[in-house]
């Protein structure tokens, strides 16, 4: 039985022709397509950003309207270490961004354990609102509402210094945002995340057969922090600007639009929000400038009343195609010698 | 410091009108209404044109923004709002933060983006002195009409037979439904008139907290502040609570400007933390 259920756990934990392709489409538009560097720098952190939503959303079951919180706290920490020349050197500022959003999350993640939904609702929105506020009241430290100004940002690990065009910057940010994306997919398969999505399905059962609920959503809600705190210093690094926009509520509430464009609870959906959710919101800002955001809206209320589950429906009926299209394309371009070693079906 | 009270209360009362109808539609059907502002602010545009473009009397205008209001927020009731009832909390929350952001865009579409303010009558300009407290003669204005609205509010709510089938339908809608109530019918009837209400004052608040297309987003907070501090059970929760808010918000903003915005947020918090049921709900049922 525990053997079946091993094997069964293996099987979903298995990489799957389709996240091959996503990959080496994400390496390849580095190569493709320089001189769109800039808006898949944008992507690739608003994606770690939804990635960091889904892992508190989709397997965990936690409404936010406030996980700008963290992404705010993490830009502003990693554009105050590079602009004091604490830590200049990225990489590492980064790790330290991420700590800090952690120690946020953690300390937070006990007034989101408790009540309902709207509580929670509320709660995290009031987070984030008082991490604004905060941020706007210290305006010695933080610049205040003109944004933190004269960051310079140094060369990664002392080698790669950025560039004004971006192709520097994309590639941290992809390898980061792959780096990142690994370690949660080795998470949410691992006993501890299937024991998080027994957690959000039925918590009182799962608290009856021995799951610490309160611990596991503590634990994941740290995590997202720290991943939303990493996408933020990402953005402060690449634009070597920090402002009091990253805690804006239109932050949070675009955010929970991307995770549901591309679906929540896979690890994918967010990044594929983030692509769909940043060419749509850079189209219809080419058409009307200033009102975007009403299209943005119309999307999210023509998306609920359509209904999520039928978009879903869709959107897995295209990732069965996607797969079934993707192991044929890389069965008759990859030797089947290759392809056996590493890992794929055929 | 008794003037900076009168504010508050004001204000509270303010607040009162405006978030009540959003306390009822929770309360009833459980639907977590973020665009609730939005109808605020329709009501004050529609106020706007009417006084500074048209010319209506001020009071004339406060009544057409209250019908018209809460004819747009029957007819969005039954057309819209009415396909998310049984959804998931996440569903309403992205349908309403939906509406919430065509409102200010569409609102910016049409009326422009700077703040706007409502010629209001002269009888209502300046103020006055009662016994050493200064006393605002707009601010008197709307203490008494929302103390009037709210005195009917409990009238009809505690002797009508309305207001006994919508206590019924809010206490357990299922046996409600059981007992021959037309639950919808009542929710529509409420939302309509709660969303009236909110019409009325985002008329009545341009002069007190401004009016501009974002009203919505910035004011959002403090409805739900009200609606989860005061509970969803009965009016007097929702009712001190905006009191107790509107006063705190005051006095925070006046004695400690630095830090006015947070005693709100941590008063919200802290009060969440230690009663989620509301300040003043029942316990659990």
């Amino acid at each position: 039985m525990q053997s079946t259920d091993l094997i069964a756990g293996r099987l979903r934990a298995r990489w799957r022709a389709t996240e091959y392709v996503f990959w080496a489409a994400a390496l390849a538009s580095f190569f493709v397509l320089p001189e769109r560097h800039l808006i898949l720098t944008e992507i690739a952190w608003l994606g770690l950003f939804a990635l960091s939503l889904d892992l508190i959303l989709g397997y965990a079951g936690i409404i936010s309207l406030g996980h700008a919180a963290f992404f705010g706290l993490g830009s502003y920490v990693a554009a105050l270490l590079a602009k004091h020349a604490i830590i200049p050197e990225p990489a590492l500022a980064l790790l330290v961004s991420g700590l800090a959003a952690a120690a946020l999350g953690f300390i937070t993640s006990f007034l989101v354990l408790r009540g309902s939904d709207l509580t929670r609702l509320m709660v995290t929105l009031g987070i984030a609102l008082i991490m604004r506020e905060i941020a706007n009241q210290l305006p010695d430290i933080t610049g205040g509402a003109d944004g933190l100004q004269g960051v310079r940002i140094g060369p990664i690990l002392g080698l790669f210094e950025f560039d004004i065009f971006g192709h520097v910057g994309y590639a941290y940010c992809l390898t980061v945002l792959f780096l990142l994306f690994l370690l949660a997919r080795r998470i949410v398969h691992s006993p501890f995340g299937l024991s998080l999505r027994a957690t959000k399905a039925n918590p009182l059962r799962s608290s009856s057969i021995g799951i610490p609920v309160n611990a596991r959503l503590v634990a994941i809600y740290t995590l997202a922090a720290a991943y939303a705190g990493v996408a933020g210093a990402l953005l402060a690094q690449t634009t070597a600007f920090a402002s009091l926009e990253v805690f804006s509520f239109e932050r949070s509430a675009d955010l929970l639009l991307m995770l549901i464009l591309g679906g929540p609870g896979y690890l994918y959906g967010g990044l594929i929000g983030a692509v769909v959710f940043k060419f749509v919101q850079d189209w219809l800002a080419a058409l009307t400038p200033q009102y975007w955001q009403f299209w943005i809206g119309a999307l999210l209320v023509v998306i609920v009343l359509v209904g999520r589950e039928r978009m879903g429906n869709w959107i897995l009926a295209a990732r069965a195609f996607g797969r079934r299209t993707g192991r044929r394309i890389l069965c008759s371009i990859i030797p089947p010698a290759l392809f056996a070693a590493i890992g794929g079906k055929r | 410091m008794l003037t900076i009270l009168f504010d508050g209360i004001a204000y509270g009362m303010l607040l009162f009108v405006l978030a009540c109808g959003l306390s009822v539609t929770l309360g009833l059907m459980n639907f977590v209404n973020l665009a609730h502002g939005a109808f605020a602010v329709a009501g004050g545009y529609i106020t706007l044109l009417l006084v500074n473009r048209a010319g209506v009397p001020f009071f004339g205008a406060l009544a057409i923004a209250f019908i018209a209001v809460a004819l747009i927020g029957a007819l969005l009731e039954r057309t819209l709002y009415v396909h998310v009832y049984g959804r998931s909390h996440l569903d309403q929350v992205l349908f309403t933060i939906g509406l919430v952001f065509m409102a200010v865009a569409g609102t910016d579409y049409f009326m422009g983006a700077q703040q706007v303010f409502i010629q209001i009558p002269n009888a209502l300009h300046g103020r006055f002195e009662l016994f050493g407290i200064g006393i605002g003669r707009y601010r008197l204005f709307i203490i008494v009409l929302c103390g009037l609205l709210t005195l009917g509010l409990q009238l009809i709510l505690s002797k009508t037979r309305f207001g006994s089938r919508l206590r019924a339908s809010v206490d357990d809608a299922r046996v409600a439904r059981g007992l021959g109530i037309n639950v919808n019918a009542v929710f529509s009837l409420t939302f309509a008139f709660g969303s009236g209400l909110a019409g009325l004052g985002g008329a009545l608040g341009a002069e007190l907290l401004g009016l501009d297309p974002t009203f919505p987003l910035k004011y959002m907070v403090y409805f739900l502040i009200v609606v989860t501090v005061g509970g969803t059970s009965s009016m007097t929760g929702p009712f001190l609570a905006s009191l107790l808010i509107g006063i705190a918000d005051i006095f925070g903003k006046y004695y400690v400007p630095r830090f006015g915005a947070f005693v709100i947020y941590t008063v919200m918090i802290v009060l969440l933390m230690l009663r989620p049921q509301g300040l003043f709900a029942r316990a659990a049922r």
